[in-house]
């Protein structure tokens, strides 16, 4: 049976693993080699790694980085920020990346997950979306940590997003992120359903029994988390332990 | 020696990382010289199987590779153009050693496609598969697959699909999974290809 995924992200910049909530003000949580190491070995089942930095030097220090990565686990992992073409893309996967997210760029220019997808397949290519419900009840994608709001629709974008060769949609509720405080799960539920690919959650894990809810619930094939993980609230294997007893299919 | 024949299909990275790791020695190659003399010949590959088809023919390894007599692993990509044919490329004969044929998987609730992320292994035959545990998850990324043949050596269970996770015949062998992604199992189905 496929196992739900469970995949600690690490927001990165300048080389180290940083955490805010919503995105304002960084704490710095370890060296980004060795904090994925650690993961891999309590059980990760996939890791991503974000670039943060603001500055081109940080970019560089990035893509360094996902080759040191590439070395050392034995897992697939998957890289973003700031990739806005074919270009930033090929680079990231000569490093040794598995897959890459797409996200601002993606809502700017839709037509580069083609671009990205058809050269090197659907499933390298993540769209993420940070969406926020507005006082419509309507889902709608933001960008910039969800400062700035877009058109598009949460559903819809999502998608369009399939239909132009993403391999995987990963959702964060802007409303929930950072907040510990769970996932809105009939959102993902709805989403899931809507989509014929998979559907990774992230943002608002506070226990492991809100996890649990999104990947049953919610319908989520994976669940992406950062800070019960960084804060050494629980390990990556004692939430798969937990989720295993709980009857979810997960890899021990 | 290791042969993993370079033929244009997906990122090479993370099989070399791996065998990095296991100290194994390899080269990255198209020429027919090496590969024949090569120890063990890897054939690597993500992407379109049509283009994986048409990519070795014009490097004129079809033949080539259909002749090896030393322990040859297709992954992913590589395990189905070793197969006779694939539903992603209508008309396109692949390279015929196994007996099965490739099929997509179709997206249903609950079956989304493509098949990502960990499964269990079983039905587990033959030193390729030494001291792996029956259950153990290895990494899959596919869309299409193949059935279950004479030639399956290992079986998967996908939304109620059974298939082939791994193949052989003779001395070809195939997964659809990803060893050099699967953390230690994956490491040490590497290790038994290794040691064939």
């Amino acid at each position: 049976m496929l196992a739900k995924r469970i995949i600690p992200c690490l927001d990165v910049k300048d080389g180290r693993v940083v955490k805010g909530i919503n995105f304002q003000g960084l704490q710095d949580v370890g060296d980004a080699v060795e904090l994925g190491r650690k993961y891999a070995l309590e059980g990760a089942d996939e890791l991503v790694y974000l670039d943060i930095s603001a500055t081109l030097e940080g970019r560089n220090t990035f893509a360094v980085l996902v080759s040191r990565v590439a070395e050392a686990i034995n897992i697939p992992f998957t890289v973003g920020g700031g990739i806005r073409s074919l270009d930033d893309a090929s680079r990231l996967l000569d490093a040794g990346a598995d897959k890459i997210t797409l996200n601002s760029a993606a809502i700017a220019r839709p037509q580069l997950i083609e671009e990205i997808a058809s050269k090197y397949g659907r499933q390298f290519v993540v769209v993420a979306i940070d969406a926020k419900s507005g006082p419509d009840g309507r889902w709608m994608a933001t960008t910039h940590g969800g400062s700035r709001p877009t058109d598009k629709e949460l559903f819809s974008w999502a998608k369009e997003a399939q239909e132009r060769g993403a391999g995987e949609i990963l959702f964060t509720s802007m409303d929930h992120d950072g907040t510990r405080a769970g996932y809105p799960c009939p959102v993902y539920a709805a989403l899931s359903d809507a989509l014929s690919i998979p559907l990774i959650a992230s943002g608002g894990a506070g226990s492991v029994a809100d996890i649990a809810a999104v990947l049953t619930i919610g319908k989520a094939d994976a669940a992406l988390a950062a800070s019960i993980f960084h804060y050494g609230q629980y390990t990556v294997a004692q939430v798969k332990k937990e989720l295993a007893q709980a009857g979810i299919p997960v890899r021990l | 020696m290791i042969a993993i024949i370079d033929y244009d299909m997906g990122n090479l990275r993370s099989l070399e990382n791996a065998l990095d790791r296991l100290g194994a020695t390899y080269c990255i190659t198209s020429a027919p010289s090496i590969i024949k003399q090569a120890d063990k010949v890897i054939l690597p590959g993500v992407g379109h199987a049509g283009l994986a088809m048409e990519n070795l023919i014009e490097r004129e390894l079809p033949d080539l590779i259909r002749s090896l007599r030393q322990p040859v692993l297709g992954i992913c990509v590589g395990m189905q153009v070793l197969c006779r044919d694939s539903e992603e490329a209508p008309g396109v004969p692949c390279l015929g050693v196994f007996d099965a044929r490739i099929r997509r998987f179709s997206p249903a609730p609950g079956c989304k496609v493509p098949h990502m992320g960990w499964n269990n292994l079983g039905n587990m035959e033959g030193k390729l598969f030494k001291d792996i545990e029956s259950g153990s998850h290895v990494y899959f990324v596919h869309s299409y697959y193949a059935g279950l043949c004479p030639d399956t050596v290992a079986t998967c269970n996908y939304a109620g699909k059974m298939f082939s996770a791994a193949l052989r015949y003779e001395n070809f062998y195939g997964t659809q999974f990803h060893p050099e992604k699967s953390c230690s199992v994956g490491e040490q189905i590497l290790k038994n290809f290794l040691a064939l």
